[in-house]
């Protein structure tokens, strides 16, 4: 059994489970499964700046803080307790294309070459941490919710806009991923 | 009257507190209980993972695809009995779910998520985890998130929606 859990799971696991997430939040408490305002109740918390956007009353929206702490815990328990420490499997396809870049370590689900703090001082590393980063806090408010407000929330409550939202996400990504990606990999 | 002027403005934002009933803090616990599930999810799928973000976005892997799908299948059962059945909240409160008006920024903002989502390889939700997971130098990514954030509200009415 334990064997089981630390291997990786497989997505209809994960997908059942993060389904469930929906009905448990609004059952205890009528809540709605999303995590990017997450990102707005810490703008209004700490520097609201009397913008009009980040004046409303945070503290009723607490109880995402105390979500996003269990994700926190739950990732750290994930990490220490369930894993294998066996190396992450990776297509062929992208470890021959990261391996034109100099990115060939898979010991974390992370490439270390790119998510570090030395990696901050390189061109590409900046990119993809700092502008990478703006533009999720930046588009998912943009667009009003992120991929699990929109793409599993939204969706599974039939919300047309949602639909709107996930397609823009998908083909944001795909072109990034595709064609801009390559090329700041390559600097 | 609170959560009226928060719906107020935050009619085009995803996550709205629905519940009008007051409840000691240390109810919210449970959330993070919840959370805790998630987290763990998040680590053991390997939702949180750079490479399968880029398998997703390149066609190389189901497994996203299946996570997402699987999830949204799961949801919308889920949603439909709760409305069919008029399950209430422990707490014995109708449940409601606001419904989510469309404007340009799902499209502008959407795309420009989408560039964010392929670069850092993670969504808000595993931002969040990686710091668990021991990658410390993934707060740069969340502080530059709470500035993309505030960005877009200090520029919010300029911005076309």
């Amino acid at each position: 059994m334990i064997e089981q859990i630390q291997q990786p799971w497989p997505w209809y696991v994960a997908g059942v489970l993060i389904g469930l997430i929906i009905p448990a939040l609004l059952i205890l408490g009528n809540k709605t499964f999303g995590i990017s305002s997450n990102l707005r109740h810490v703008c209004a918390a700490c520097f609201p700046a009397n913008i009009p956007f980040f004046k409303y009353d945070w503290k009723k929206e607490i109880w995402n803080f105390f979500f996003v702490g269990g994700i926190f815990f739950g990732a750290l328990l994930a990490t220490q307790f369930l894993s294998s420490g066996a190396p992450i499997e990776v297509s062929p396809a992208l470890q021959s294309e990261l391996a034109k870049y100099g990115l060939n370590t898979y010991s974390s689900q992370l490439p270390p070459e790119l998510f570090s703090f030395e990696s901050l001082f390189t061109l590409r590393g900046f990119i993809i941490m700092v502008l990478g980063g703006f533009l999720v806090g930046f588009g998912t408010r943009y667009a009003g919710g992120c991929t699990s407000g929109h793409a599993i929330m939204g969706l599974s409550n039939l919300q047309w806009p949602s639909l709107v939202a996930t397609i823009c996400f998908m083909a944001g990504g795909f072109f990034m991923a595709n064609i801009i990606l390559p090329w700041i990999l390559s600097l | 009257m609170n959560n009226e002027k928060v719906q107020n403005i935050d009619s085009n934002t995803a996550c709205v507190n629905a519940s009008e009933q007051q409840h000691p803090a240390w109810y919210n616990l449970k959330y993070a209980a919840v959370g805790i599930i998630f987290g763990i999810v998040f680590v053991k799928a390997e939702i949180i993972s750079w490479f399968r973000i880029q398998e997703m976005f390149r066609l190389q892997s189901f497994h996203m695809f299946g996570v997402i799908g699987t999830a949204v299948f799961v949801g919308a059962i889920s949603v439909f009995l709760i409305k069919k059945l008029k399950v209430k909240t422990i707490h014995g409160e109708e449940i409601k779910i606001a419904d989510k008006e469309f404007n340009k920024g799902q499209i502008y903002g959407g795309l420009l998520f989408g560039f964010g989502w392929a670069l850092t390889g993670a969504c808000p939700g595993p931002l969040f985890a990686h710091i668990g997971a021991g990658f410390y130098a993934v707060l740069v990514v969340i502080l530059s998130a709470v500035v993309g954030t505030w960005t877009y509200g200090y520029f919010k009415d300029k911005l076309p929606h």
